[in-house]
């Protein structure tokens, strides 16, 4: 019995946040009216795509572009990947996208009148190593306002995509900063119910992440599903 | 440790991260029957996404040098994506049974907080009516996975995120 034969655990109730959210005015179209319905997880989910960094090159510096320095405050995240029971997860490809330091995506949909930065794509992957753990350098993202309902601001955030040992690991999620006071106002933040897994995306300032007359460090730790401890009978 | 990390909606600024050539899952060489699989993602109102990120992930034919098995589109203006893979072959399912040939695929989107997840099957594989996941669906809802032909080597389904035409989305 290998560990790909047992199958991912369900989410804990709670800890992820609910479709139907009124409150996220683009849910109310979006999401399905009908239940889900649970599968037997097959080798469809039991495994997923594996991505080598010979073939998919990691961009760690996102404040560095073509050797020139984006504008903003420079920080550092890292953390570590690891499974709910535990397991570091080595190799895990982390995608990672955000508004540079004014508030502003480099995207052509982004309407918000606040400069761009030639110097700032606002993307980047990088692969956790042997421990699980990751590192990749930025600017800190600025504040944005959106349509949500009146006056609605965006807290500072970064974007996050993992997949994970399998189909069904798949995580897409955001990370938030300490001491934001538009947390309390955010309908996306919100909608995890249970407070413990909310505060979870917002990253710890860390000194032992900070660099001297570099960078502030933040720690973004990062739990995907694990494994049941025995195998379900399908 | 905790749970699992919450989930959070991709955005609309998700296409930071897209590169066109992933849509292209044969793009290192696979070989076997290739097929383009489009299809339009449509909300409670008849709405097409055009902001929409469409992942697709096969474990039929195994990974390897020449083929990823994972996809990632982007609908366009119109609503519509559109990949180009190798038809998979059947699979085995739970217990001794067999699954049909199937593509697994994932919405993700503004609004979406947890991405949805679906399969595609391919309309009038002999396969289908001995699938162990197709079965649990109660016949009428079926046709929802179902890949239509649409020409030579090319299959469409549309993707129904609410409504009378709702797509059967799974938990996995």
């Amino acid at each position: 019995m290998s560990l790909l034969d047992l199958p991912f655990r369900p989410y804990a109730p709670g800890s992820q946040p609910d479709n139907d959210t009124p409150a996220y005015r683009s849910t109310r179209l979006r999401h399905p009216l009908r239940p889900l319905l649970r599968i037997p997880q097959t080798v469809t989910e039991r495994t997923g795509p594996v991505f080598a960094p010979a073939r998919f090159p990691a961009i760690s510096n996102l404040a560095v572009n073509n050797g020139k320095e984006a504008l903003g405050e420079r920080i550092i995240v890292a953390g570590h990947v690891r499974d709910e029971d535990g397991r570091k997860l080595p190799g895990t490809m982390l995608e990672i996208w955000q508004a540079n330091a004014a508030g502003r995506y480099n995207h052509a949909r982004d309407q918000h009148d606040a400069p761009l930065d030639p110097d700032f794509s606002g993307a980047g992957r990088v692969f956790t190593d042997a421990e699980g753990g990751y590192r990749f350098v930025t600017v800190k993202p600025g504040a944005y306002p959106w349509g949500n309902h009146p006056n609605a601001w965006r807290p500072n955030h970064i974007h996050f995509s993992l997949f994970g040992p399998g189909y069904a690991t798949r995580l897409i999620t955001q990370m938030y900063f300490p001491g934001d006071p538009l947390l309390a106002l955010d309908p996306i933040f919100l909608a995890t119910a249970e407070a413990e897994a909310r505060n979870r995306l917002v990253a710890v300032f860390d000194l032992a992440i900070t660099e001297p007359n570099v960078a502030l460090g933040y720690r973004f730790d990062i739990v995907l599903r694990g494994r049941q401890a025995t195998p379900m009978e399908d | 440790m905790p749970p699992a990390t919450a989930s959070q909606t991709i955005g609309p600024y998700w296409h930071l991260l897209e590169d066109a050539a992933w849509a292209d899952l044969t793009r290192f060489g696979a070989a076997g029957e290739i097929i383009t699989l489009s299809g339009r993602v449509i909300d409670g109102e008849g709405q097409m996404l055009t902001d929409a990120c469409v992942e697709i992930w096969q474990a039929e034919p195994a990974a390897g040098e020449t083929f990823g098995g994972f996809g990632r589109a982007a609908t366009d203006d119109d609503g519509c994506f559109r990949f180009t893979t190798i038809k998979p072959g059947p699979l085995p399912g739970p217990g001794n049974s067999r699954q049909a040939p199937h593509i697994a695929l994932t919405i993700l989107a503004r609004g979406l907080l947890f991405h949805l997840a679906t399969r595609v099957y391919f309309s009038g594989e002999p396969g289908n009516e001995e699938d162990p996941v197709l079965r649990m669906i109660p016949p009428e809802r079926r046709q929802t996975l179902l890949a239509r032909p649409a020409g030579a080597g090319r299959w469409h389904i549309d993707i129904f995120l609410q409504g009378a035409h709702e797509t059967v989305f799974l938990a996995i």
